[in-house]
């Protein structure tokens, strides 16, 4: 008889070593996140995947799917929280949307879509950041980074190299480019590494790209990221 | 009808697009204006709001003037609204929250390229500028708020006949952008 757990009342399969959140979505249930893509070793850093997984709170991306757990997602409870974590991650940075090139494409944006955000609640922090635009092809924003780590684990994990890292603690935490100068260009980061194209936001972006689709028919523009995610990150996590 | 729902409207710290776009209902206009009546704003030249039902704000607070402002709708307004990015995150002027205000201002007044005559204005009329550009609820309470750059006008015409017919105001997902 194969395992299974539960997640808002749906019973669903699941095999041995798979997340809360690999069962999801290969199940078709999306539960928001944007620190997690199925190829790399869960971080569970965004926290967006909070699931109440029987009567405790757990990031569905790290935790371990076992027989038998009652996981809920859509309540109204969780589905706050989601909104109010997504606020503090838009207050923290500088996301300024109708500036920025990622607009229409960026998960961060979408996923405030998905939960209906429509203010940013807390007291905005317009913290001082770096942007590192030395490299001829790929541009570095700091104001938009996450610390999702996913540029982090994509140099290593997907392309071979070690580009970037997460250096300091607390509010100084900040992404920081593997090379003496601390410049990307003393990087050996090439445009077309993973690592340049994975940012869920418009941290990371390929110089010279930006604008090759027009705003209004971007991604976000008019599919939801529930229908995104299930699509693309359900087939590259496949088989 | 006898009694009309009294709507106010200013621009802060924006650019006009927002009530631009606002105008971009078109011959909606007509509907709502059955309904509606203006009181303060830049489509009546009312210079100061009395008792309003709602009110409108596009921009974020960037001087003396706009902290006024903003207050006299709140005091005056049942429903305060913050209309676009502006409002919502202080938007496009807040790139200067980055740059202290003297360095702001030298750049503007004193050592920009082909500034002539340069002196930093300093009339008694003008309203002092903030450090910072804030957006409006951290100032003062706000009840609703409409993202975009700008919101479009179907946002202005749901919200407007949710709120006119009784019904608690909501944007479907295609009318929420951020951009």
């Amino acid at each position: 008889m194969s395992k299974t757990i539960t997640i808002d009342g749906k019973v669903i399969p699941f095999e041995e070593g798979q997340t809360i959140m690999d069962a999801a979505m290969a199940a078709g249930i999306y539960i928001p996140h944007l620190c997690h893509q199925p190829e790399f070793t869960p971080h569970g850093s965004c926290k967006l995947c909070t699931v109440k997984v029987n009567g405790r709170n757990c990031s569905a991306c790290t935790f371990p799917a076992m027989d038998g757990q009652d996981v809920l997602s859509e309540t109204e409870e969780l589905i706050n929280d989601r909104r109010k974590i997504t606020q503090m991650l838009f207050v923290e940075g500088n996301h300024l949307c109708p500036g920025c090139e990622k607009t229409g494409n960026c998960q961060l944006q979408a996923v405030g879509y998905h939960l209906n955000m429509l203010d940013n609640h807390f007291p905005l922090f317009y913290p001082d950041r770096e942007v590192d635009a030395s490299h001829p092809d790929v541009m570095l924003d700091q104001n938009r980074c996450i610390l999702c780590t996913l540029c982090v684990r994509a140099s290593q994990q997907e392309d071979g190299k070690n580009v970037f890292a997460i250096s300091g603690r607390g509010i100084d935490k900040h992404l920081i480019a593997n090379a003496e100068s601390g410049l990307l260009k003393d990087t050996d980061l090439d445009a077309t590494d993973r690592a340049a194209h994975i940012c869920p936001t418009g941290a990371i972006l390929v110089k010279r790209t930006g604008y090759q689709v027009p705003i209004g028919q971007r991604i976000y523009d008019h599919k939801e990221i529930d229908q995104v995610s299930l699509e693309t990150e359900h087939l590259q996590h496949g088989e | 009808m006898a009694n009309k729902i009294r709507v106010a409207t200013t621009s802060l710290a924006g650019c006009f697009g927002c009530h631009m776009s606002f105008l971009d209902i078109d011959e909606r206009m007509l509907q709502l204006a059955e309904v509606v009546e203006f009181d303060r704003s830049p489509l009546t030249d009312i210079e100061h709001c009395t008792d309003c039902d709602i009110g409108l704000i596009e921009g974020g607070v960037c001087n003396s003037e706009n902290v006024h402002v903003l207050r006299e709708f709140r005091k005056n307004c049942k429903i305060l609204v913050a209309v676009g990015a502006c409002a919502i995150n202080g938007g496009l002027p807040a790139l200067r929250n980055h740059i202290p205000l003297e360095e702001c201002l030298n750049e503007s007044y004193i050592e920009g390229i082909g500034v002539e005559n340069p002196k930093i204005p300093s009339d008694i009329e003008l309203p002092l500028l903030l450090n910072q550009v804030h957006p409006i609820h951290e100032v003062v309470k706000i009840d609703y708020f409409l993202p975009g750059c700008p919101p479009s006008a179907d946002v202005f015409w749901k919200f407007l006949t949710d709120l006119i017919e009784g019904r608690e105001p909501s944007l479907p997902y295609e009318l929420v952008h951020y951009d």
